[in-house]
């Protein structure tokens, strides 16, 4: 580790030294953040975990340490609102942690399309939470990683991204637009050595799928997508589906014809 | 964010025999579990469950609510230089041991499956093959937390009544949100271990009884689907923890998977038969102490994924009882006569002793003597009979039956082999109840 990092050494444990990866998760309380955070902590990293609920952060900031992270730091608060202010807190975060090797974005809303199209707020929300906010933060870890030439940024989207859906277009829209986003900042960041990818999961087992009838084959669970977000860190293209099926099946629903896709409820 | 109570047809237990609808409720963190509680009431009762590997109804609350604990799944702390650990409720002893063992833990006990969570080892105060060294899990239980539904949240421990009611409580005391227990220093994660072969089931005993004073694992495999002068027939494996290998845990993938439900004839008496007389061969064929990692001795049948699917859709009963020491030899006899008659062979029956160890809770299952455990595939009628008359086998002997493996026993039967079920009966939480409660506490 080169000393042009910026960080006062107090700051940083000696364990931090060792550690495996510097990890930073945003939306670090969702269940797909959980199953990458606990693959991470199982490597030894440190972790830098945000999301609004204090308490629930602790709790599993305990978890992960208990798992084999060597550090655990926890920054409570609304990403969606501190997206504004994405390069101080990262700056921060990474003097905390002695620099920062992945960037997760994870949080994320799904909202309703009937109630997007009914109301204005509910539209809002689903861009401002899934793009807006989103871009934002993405950027800023784009610059610290133009800077530090290592690194990657892995940004959730959806499936829901590749086409415009009378069940879901907003947040499919949304998603859709987070990830050529970051197609484009992996294109930008191409020969420094940093790398970005959006992961585009199909049907997970989570919270925010609750209203859904779950089960059958395709569906995956947050683990399984905990594992894809973790390659993703590592290596492979700017544009990744997990679980990788979905990749023929989204193109197979991108090439069908208007005139037929519009016979259907998808 | 609480979740509501929604509809799942598809809970079952694992012996997939009771099929019923439930509303499900899955908490992700702990500070929902409260709200969820104040929904229930003794109009409408509810459940908490972990990963459903009870095979009868004590897992399962019809056409009722369930709240599904293995989202709560977090370690709180765990002190590698004590051993002591505590963690949600719904986390895998799987999962425990992938941070125990690296540290040179184990579970004090464990049952044959490592998929049932901290809270499930607890309401049913598990044994495993060590008990008559080391008890059952509730022995190692130094603190839980407690949350009814009138909204009490209690910390408790050993000499707590209520705790001794929710050891072995079955969740029906309330729902348990954190377990602290002490685990036991192991010099490697591998196992030396050698197997002794006897040709009839009363060569068990004695056999048995020398091995416990020197291994702390024995267990024994037999046969049940011979009959005459080969009745029983079978292997005692003994095993001790190794000094001369690493602390690496068991890989987490299964590593075969039975995706579908196999077709009805797949276990019938013929197949059982030669199956068991072939594995017998094979095992016999190895000669002297062998090492083994600690997953395939302790865990032999969950590296198949679903292998419950083996039995097809009707799915199967377990059967397990106890029979005190004075009456083991000649009532397993008597058991394996008559399972052995009726042709509705068990490809897995398992012998074990258990040691005097106090019962920790007022429903626990293990007591001195010899356990039996044996799979029966759901054949309707005549299961149900066949197991009605190992019942009058068992009553005479002065054995009892298994809560979490039971789905069928009259609750006459279960009444007289828990003579404490009355003082139990105190601390049921009248907003909890289970398939397996109304049946026997009627």
């Amino acid at each position: 580790m080169d000393g042009s990092l910026g960080f006062s050494p107090g700051q940083v444990s000696t364990q931090a030294m060792k550690a495996s990866n510097r990890v930073v998760i945003l939306g670090a309380l969702s269940a797909i953040a959980t199953a990458a955070a606990r693959i991470y902590a199982r490597e030894g990293a440190v972790l830098m975990l945000a999301a609004r609920n204090a308490e629930r952060l602790k709790a599993l900031a305990a978890d992960l340490k208990a798992r084999g992270a060597v550090q655990v730091e926890i920054a409570a608060m609304d990403l969606e609102a501190e997206a504004d202010n994405a390069a101080t807190h990262l700056a921060d975060w990474s003097a905390r942690m002695g620099g920062i090797d992945h960037i997760h974005l994870v949080y994320g809303y799904l909202g309703s399309q009937p109630e997007a199209s009914a109301s204005r707020a509910e539209l809002s929300r689903i861009v401002t939470s899934n793009f807006t906010s989103a871009v934002h933060w993405c950027e800023a870890a784009a610059n610290v990683l133009r800077t530090q030439k290592h690194g990657s940024l892995v940004a959730v989207s959806s499936v829901a991204g590749d086409r415009g859906r009378q069940s879901n277009y907003a947040y499919g829209a949304a998603k859709g637009g987070l990830a050529l986003f970051v197609q484009g900042i992996a294109h930008s960041l191409a020969g420094t050595g940093a790398r970005a990818v959006a992961v585009k999961p199909g049907f997970v087992d989570t919270p925010m799928t609750d209203g859904l009838k779950k089960g059958g084959p395709m569906w995956a669970s947050a683990d399984q997508i905990g594992k894809s977000l973790r390659r993703a860190a590592d290596r492979g293209g700017p544009i990744q589906y997990a679980p990788g099926k979905w990749r023929l099946v989204m193109a197979i629903i991108r090439s069908v014809p208007a005139f037929v896709f519009h016979k259907t409820k998808l | 964010m609480t979740g509501p109570f929604l509809p799942d047809s598809t809970l079952t237990s694992w012996g997939r025999v009771v099929r019923a609808s439930h509303q499900v409720a899955k908490p992700r963190f702990g500070d929902e579990v409260g709200g969820l509680l104040r929904q229930l009431s003794a109009e409408q009762p509810g459940l908490p469950v972990g990963l459903r590997r009870s095979y009868g109804d004590s897992n399962l609350n019809p056409d009722g609510r369930v709240i599904d604990m293995t989202a709560l799944d977090r370690i709180i702390s765990f002190d590698r230089e004590t051993g002591v650990m505590r963690a949600e409720a719904g986390l895998s002893l799987s999962q425990a041991l992938q941070v125990l063992v690296p540290a040179g833990w184990f579970l004090p006990t464990t049952p044959g499956t490592r998929f049932v969570t901290l809270g499930g080892a607890v309401a049913n105060d598990v044994h495993g093959k060590n008990h008559h060294a080391a008890g059952t899990f509730g022995a190692s239980v130094t603190r839980l937390m407690l949350l009814r539904t009138d909204g009490q949240a209690q910390e408790i421990g050993p000499g707590d009544p209520i705790f001794h009611a929710t050891v072995g409580g079955l969740g029906l005391t309330g729902v348990i949100a954190w377990v602290e227990f002490r685990a036991s220093r192991i010099p490697s994660a591998s196992l030396d271990a050698e197997d002794t072969s006897f040709e009839r089931v009363e060569d068990y005993f004695d056999i048995a009884a020398e091995k416990k004073n020197s291994f702390e694992h024995t267990m024994a495999w037999v046969d049940c689907s011979t009959g005459g002068a080969k009745l029983g027939r079978g292997i005692l494996s003994s095993a001790n923890w190794s000094p001369h290998a690493e602390l690496t845990p068991h890989a987490e993938q299964a590593r075969r998977n039975v995706p579908l439900d196999a077709p009805g004839f797949t276990l019938n008496a013929l197949t059982v038969r030669a199956f068991n007389s072939v594995r017998h061969e094979l095992k016999r064929m190895r000669y002297g102490p062998y090492r083994t990692h600690y997953e395939p001795f302790l865990y032999p049948l969950d590296g198949i994924a679903h292998w419950n699917r083996l039995y097809g859709a009707q799915g199967f009963y377990q059967y397990q009882c106890v029979l005190p020491p004075a009456t083991a030899r000649d009532g397993t006899v008597a058991l394996l006569k008559a399972i052995s008659a009726s042709g509705q062979g068990s490809p897995l029956a398992v012998l074990k002793d258990f040691g005097p160890n106090p019962a920790v809770g007022m429903l626990s299952f293990p007591m001195e003597g010899t356990t039996l455990a044996l799979d029966f595939r759901n054949q309707g009628e005549r299961t149900l009979r066949l197991m009605a008359d190992l019942d009058r086998i068992v009553a005479e002997a002065g054995g009892r039956l298994y809560p979490a493996k039971d789905g069928r026993v009259p609750a006459a039967m279960f009444q007289a082999g828990f003579p404490k079920w009355q003082d139990f009966r105190a601390y049921v939480d009248p907003g909890l109840s289970s398939g397996f409660w109304r049946r026997v506490s009627g």
